[in-house]
C-alpha cells in the first residue's frame, strides 16, 4: 500500500512526465490550489503552461476541532493546470488514476456536471466533480473566464482531493488513519493544526486585529496598482507582490466570516473589495505580459 | 434513397440537458432537410454522444420549375432585352405568358435539386453547432465554437459514405469511440447498419429505453420507486449495471428524511423499503460497469455512505448542542438578501405576519407565531449547510427533538410547501398560515424594493413564492381576501392574479374563458372563486348557458353604445306587456331564487333559466324606441340584469358561437 506521500510522488511524477512544471505549494495562505498565482494569474494571456503542485488550502469555517473524520480546515488538493487543455485531457486524467493504482477495470467511474465559480477572483468554469465508486475524488474545470476575463486559451484544471482519494486507497474511515509515511498517520502530522486553528478561527482571533490587517493589505494592494497604472515601463513592476496583498486579504475575510464577524450588509461589500483587487491585479498582469503598442514600437 | 447517421461525440453531458438538446436537433434536422422526406427520424443518446438517424432520406430533393415574370409585351423590346440579360439569358429563350394585365414575358426556369450529400455537408454544421443548451462553453479558446462539452469526434454517414465537415477541428468520419474503459481504446468503425452492434461490442448500450429495461429488470421488487433517479440514470450511464449494498442497521435511528435525501440526492442510490414501508438498511446504486465482480465497487459505494451517514450523525449531535431558539440571533448574520437585511428581520415579519393570518383564519396563535419565528433557525446548522435540500425539514425534527410541541414542528417541517405544482401544501392550518406568511413576506418585501421577475428573469423564485400561495389558499380552502395580503403593494395584486390564472387552467383544467370570466368582476377569497369557476364549468354544457352568455355580451355592448353606467331604477309601470314584462317579472323571480341559495350551481341554472325570455325580448323589443323615457327604463333593466348577474362572473367574457351583438 501506498503511503500519503508516495501517491503524491506517482502524481507528480505522471504529470512531469507529460510536460508539468512541479512547482511547490504557494507560500502562503489560500483556500484553493486555483488562488495561487501558479493557476490563478498563468491562465491569464496567451501563453501555454503546464504545471502540477500540492496545494494546502485553507478554510477556516471548514475546521471541526479535529472531531469530525472527513472534514479539515485545512486539507491539500494537487492541482494540475493544461493550459491550453489537451484534446484527450480527459484519457490523461483517468491515465493518473491507474498510475496510483486504482484499476479503472474494476471500478466505476462517473463525471457528474459540477460547474465551478468564484465570485470573489471574478472566475468560472464548466466542468465535473469526478466520482469513483460514489466518492468525489477530483474537480474538473474548463477555466472559462477569470479575473473577469475571458481567456484565450482555455486551460483544463484538475483538482485531487488529496485525503479523500488516498483514504479510499489506504480504506481507511479517517483521514486522521491514513498512512502519510511508513508508521506515519496523518493525524500525527496534522492533527495539532486542526485543532488549534480551528480555536483561532471561531474563537480566539481578534476581530479588530483581522480588520485592520485587512485593510492595511488592502490599501498595500490598491496603492501598487495605482501605481502600475501611472508607470511607463512596467518590465519590473511589482503585480505579484500586489496578489500577495490581494491573497491575505481573502484569507482575512474568510477568518472574519469564520469568526462571525461580517454583518449581512457588510458582507456583500466585502467580497466586492476582495474581487476588485483580484481583478485589478489580474488586469495589471494581462498588460505586463502583452507590452503596449507604444512600448513595442 | 439512403438512411443517415449522425453521432456528435462528446465528453460527459449533464443528463438533464440531454432530452432538450435531442429535441432541438430533431427539430432542426427536419426544418433543414424536409425536402428529403426522411420522416423516419429517431434520436438516441448517451453521456458521450447525441445520435440521429434519418431512415429513406431521398438522394436528391425534387427539382423545382421557377418562373421569374418579366416585363409586359407593350414595355417594348428594350425591357425585354434587359429582363433576359438579367437572367443570364437571350430574349429568344424567352416565353410568353398572358394574365390579367395583358401579354408578358416570363423565364422558365427548371432548378435541378440538390444532392442530400451536398445538403447535409452544408447545413449540418451550423445545426450541431446551434444545438441549444443551457449553458455552453468554449474549449478552443477565445471566440471559438461553443457547445455543452467538448465535441472529440462526430461520424456522419450517408450509408455508408462519409458527409465530410469539420467543427472545432474535428473531422467527421465513420469512426465512433466505445465506452471510456470497457471499451476499445481506438476509435470504431463504425456503418449506418451495423452502428449499434459495433458500439455494444465496446459496451455502449445506444438506446436509452434499452438500458433503462436493463437497470429496471435489475432493481428487485423492494426497491423504492423513483422515476426521475431512473431517468437521470439511463443518461448517466452507457452499460449499466445494478448493485446492492447495505449499511449498519444503527443509521436507521437518523430520520429517514435524512437517510434518503443521502442516498437520493447526494449518491444517486435507490432505497430499499421492507413490506411495511420502512427503510432496510440496504441501497442499490446504478454503476458504469459490467458488474461487480469482485465487489470493489460495492465495499466503495458501502463505505462513501458510511461516512456520508457518519457526517449527518455527527451533525445532528452537533446540531442538538444548541437548540433552534438559541439560534435565533445568528439568523441576523445570514443574508435573506442584500438590500432586504438578515433571515433575522425576515422571521420576525414572518411572526407577525403569522400572528395576523392565525386572527383572521382561526387557527392557533401561539403556534403559528413560534413556528414562524422558528422556522428559519435551521439554516445555520450544520446539517442544513450540508443538506441544503433538507431546509425546513431539518428544523422540523431538530423541534420535535428539542421539545417543541409536535405542531409547532410539523408547521416548521412544511413551511416551504408547496415546492412544485404537484407537490401538496402543509398538511396543518398552521403549517398553512407559516407557510403563507413566508411567501408573503417575501414577494411584498421583493416587490417593494422592485425585484420584480421580469420575462424569464426571475432570480427569487417570485412566481414558485406566489404559485405556492395561491395553491395553499385554494387548497387549503382558507377565507381570506387577496387584496389583504397584498397590503398595496404596487403591482404584487395582478402579479398574484396571474398566477391564479395559471392555477385554474393549468392545474384545474378550466377553460381560458371561463377563468376570465371570473377574474373579470372582484372577487374575494380564493376558495369562492374556485366554487364560482366550477360552477360555471358545471353549468356551461347545458343548453341555455351559452346562449345566455352571448346575450350577456350583446346587453353589454348595447349598454357600451347608450353610455349607460348608472342604474336607474326600472319603472314597472312604463314597461309593457308582454315580452318586455315578461322578462322583468322573471328577473325578479330569478334574482329572489338566486339569493335563496348558497351553491353557485343552482344560482347559475336559476339565471340561465332567463334564456327564453330574454331572446323573445330581443326578438320582439327595440331598446331604442323613439319616446326617450321608454327608453332609458329598457336600458335601466338590462343595466339592471347585467349587474345583478355579473357577481358571479361577467358571462360576456364566454367565448360563444352563438349570435353577437
Amino acid at each position: 500500500m501506498d503511503t500519503f506521500q508516495d501517491t503524491i510522488f506517482k502524481l507528480k511524477r505522471y504529470w512531469a512526465d507529460r510536460g508539468a512544471v512541479i512547482q511547490e505549494p504557494y507560500d502562503l495562505e489560500v483556500g484553493a490550489g486555483t488562488m495561487a498565482p501558479e493557476t490563478f494569474l498563468r491562465v491569464l494571456g496567451p501563453r501555454p503552461y503546464k504545471v502540477a503542485y500540492v496545494q494546502p488550502s485553507r478554510r477556516p469555517a471548514d475546521g471541526r476541532y479535529g472531531e469530525n473524520p472527513n472534514r479539515l480546515y485545512k486539507h491539500q488538493q494537487l492541482q494540475v493546470i493544461l493550459k491550453p487543455s489537451p484534446d484527450d485531457v480527459l484519457e490523461q486524467y483517468l491515465g493518473s488514476l491507474e498510475a496510483i493504482g486504482i484499476d479503472l477495470r474494476k471500478h466505476d467511474i462517473k463525471f457528474e456536471e459540477d460547474n465551478w465559480e468564484a465570485p470573489t477572483l471574478g472566475a468560472w468554469g464548466v466542468g465535473w466533480q469526478v466520482m469513483l465508486d460514489g466518492l468525489e475524488i477530483t474537480q474538473f474545470t474548463y477555466f472559462q473566464q477569470c479575473g473577469g476575463m475571458d481567456l484565450d486559451l482555455v486551460p483544463a484544471e484538475i483538482t485531487y482531493g488529496l485525503e479523500r482519494i488516498i483514504a479510499f486507497l489506504q480504506n481507511v474511515e479517517s483521514v486522521y488513519e491514513i498512512e502519510w509515511a511508513p508508521d506515519v498517520k496523518y493525524a500525527d502530522v496534522r492533527l495539532a493544526d486542526e485543532e488549534q486553528f480551528s480555536t483561532y478561527n471561531f474563537e480566539t482571533a481578534d476581530v479588530s486585529f483581522l480588520w485592520k490587517a485587512f485593510e492595511l493589505h488592502e490599501a498595500e494592494c490598491q496603492r501598487l496598482l495605482q501605481l502600475f497604472a501611472n508607470t511607463k515601463d512596467r518590465r519590473r513592476f511589482p503585480v505579484l507582490p500586489a496578489y500577495d496583498q490581494a491573497l491575505k486579504c481573502s484569507n482575512l475575510f474568510n477568518l472574519l466570516d469564520a469568526r462571525g464577524a461580517i454583518s449581512v450588509t457588510e458582507r456583500v461589500g466585502v467580497i466586492g473589495r476582495v474581487r476588485k483587487l483580484a481583478v485589478g491585479v489580474a488586469e495589471a498582469w494581462v498588460a505586463q505580459q502583452s507590452p503596449s503598442e507604444e512600448e513595442a514600437a | 434513397m439512403a438512411d443517415f447517421l449522425l453521432e456528435i461525440g462528446t465528453e460527459e453531458i449533464p443528463d438533464w440537458m440531454i432530452d432538450g438538446a435531442l429535441a432541438d436537433v430533431r427539430a432542426k434536422f427536419q426544418a433543414a432537410f424536409a425536402e428529403f422526406g426522411g420522416d423516419a427520424l429517431r434520436t438516441e443518446a448517451t453521456p458521450r454522444r447525441l445520435v440521429l438517424l434519418a431512415e429513406k432520406l431521398l438522394d436528391r430533393a425534387p427539382d423545382a420549375q421557377i418562373v421569374a415574370q418579366g416585363p409586359y409585351l407593350s414595355a417594348g423590346p428594350k425591357a425585354a432585352e434587359g429582363f433576359a440579360r438579367k437572367q443570364g439569358i437571350t430574349v429568344d429563350q424567352l416565353v410568353k405568358m398572358q394574365d390579367a394585365k395583358g401579354e408578358r414575358y416570363a423565364f422558365h426556369q427548371h432548378v435541378k435539386g440538390q444532392a442530400a450529400e451536398q445538403a447535409l455537408r452544408e447545413k449540418l454544421p451550423a445545426i450541431i453547432t446551434g444545438i441549444q443548451f443551457p449553458k455552453t462553453m468554449t474549449w478552443t479558446g477565445k471566440g471559438g465554437v461553443r457547445f455543452i462539452r467538448p465535441i472529440r469526434w462526430i461520424v456522419a454517414l450517408l450509408d455508408d459514405q462519409v458527409i465530410s465537415f469539420e467543427i472545432a477541428n474535428v473531422k467527421s468520419g465513420n469512426t465512433s469511440r466505445g465506452h471510456r474503459i470497457l471499451g476499445s481504446k481506438s476509435p470504431v468503425p463504425v456503418t449506418v447498419s451495423t452502428y449499434q452492434q459495433a458500439l455494444r461490442e465496446n459496451f455502449v448500450i445506444v438506446r436509452a429505453e434499452e438500458r433503462r429495461a436493463r437497470i429496471v429488470s435489475a432493481l428487485g421488487s423492494d426497491v423504492h420507486h423513483d422515476a426521475e433517479l431512473l431517468a437521470t440514470l439511463v443518461y448517466f450511464t452507457e452499460w449499466p449495471s445494478v448493485i446492492r449494498g447495505s449499511f449498519d442497521s444503527s443509521y436507521l435511528q437518523l430520520p429517514r428524511e435524512i437517510l434518503s435525501t443521502v442516498m437520493r440526492h447526494h449518491q444517486r442510490y435507490f432505497s430499499v423499503v421492507e413490506a411495511d414501508g420502512s427503510l432496510r438498511p440496504e441501497f442499490v446504486a446504478v454503476t458504469n460497469t459490467d458488474g461487480d465482480p469482485d465487489g470493489l465497487i460495492r465495499r466503495g459505494n458501502e463505505r462513501v455512505l458510511r461516512a456520508r451517514f457518519n457526517d449527518a450523525r455527527f451533525f445532528w449531535e452537533v446540531d442538538q448542542r444548541r437548540s433552534l431558539s438559541d439560534r435565533l440571533p445568528d439568523l441576523d448574520k445570514v443574508t435573506f438578501q442584500a438590500k432586504l437585511g438578515s433571515y433575522g428581520a425576515k422571521a420576525k415579519r414572518m411572526e407577525s405576519l403569522a400572528g395576523e393570518l392565525a386572527d383572521a383564519l382561526n387557527a392557533n396563535k401561539e403556534t403559528a407565531t413560534r413556528a414562524a419565528l422558528l422556522a428559519k433557525c435551521d439554516l445555520t446548522t450544520d446539517m442544513v449547510k450540508e443538506f441544503t435540500e433538507l431546509q425546513g425539514v431539518v428544523g422540523g425534527l431538530y423541534a420535535k427533538a428539542q421539545n417543541e410541541s409536535e405542531a409547532v414542528a410539523s408547521a416548521i417541517y412544511d413551511h416551504y410547501k408547496p415546492v412544485s405544482m404537484e407537490d401538496s401544501i402543509p398538511r396543518t392550518l398552521e403549517g398553512q398560515v407559516v407557510a403563507l406568511a413566508d411567501k408573503v413576506d417575501t414577494l411584498r418585501e421583493c416587490f417593494r424594493i422592485g425585484l420584480v421577475p421580469t420575462g424569464s428573469k426571475d432570480p427569487f423564485a417570485l412566481r414558485r413564492a406566489a404559485q405556492g400561495a395561491v395553491k395553499i389558499l385554494f387548497e387549503g380552502r382558507l377565507d381570506m381576501e387577496l387584496a389583504g395580503l397584498c397590503e398595496g403593494v404596487p403591482g404584487l395584486l395582478p402579479f398574484i392574479t396571474e398566477r391564479i390564472e395559471f392555477y385554474l387552467r393549468e392545474l384545474r383544467n378550466f377553460a381560458y374563458d371561463e377563468v376570465k370570466a371570473v377574474l373579470a368582476v372582484p372577487f374575494g377569497s380564493l376558495p369562492d372563486l374556485e366554487d364560482r369557476t366550477e360552477a360555471i364549468h358545471y353549468i356551461r354544457p347545458t343548453g341555455d348557458f351559452e346562449p345566455l352568455a352571448a346575450s350577456f355580451k350583446r346587453i353589454k355592448n348595447i349598454l357600451r353604445q347608450a353610455e349607460v353606467e348608472h342604474a336607474a331604477g326600472v319603472k314597472s309601470e312604463l314597461l309593457q306587456s308582454g315580452p318586455e314584462k315578461d322578462l322583468f317579472e322573471a328577473f325578479e323571480k330569478v334574482r329572489e331564487q338566486a339569493a335563496q341559495t348558497g351553491s353557485y350551481r343552482e344560482k347559475l341554472a336559476h339565471i340561465a333559466s332567463l334564456r327564453p325570455k330574454v331572446d323573445l325580448f330581443f326578438d320582439k323589443i327595440l331598446v331604442n324606441d323613439p319616446d326617450p323615457v321608454i327608453r332609458q327604463n329598457r336600458l335601466a333593466l338590462l343595466y339592471s340584469l347585467l349587474t345583478e348577474f355579473s357577481i358571479i362572473a361577467d358571462f360576456s367574457e364566454i367565448v360563444t358561437e352563438g349570435p353577437s351583438a
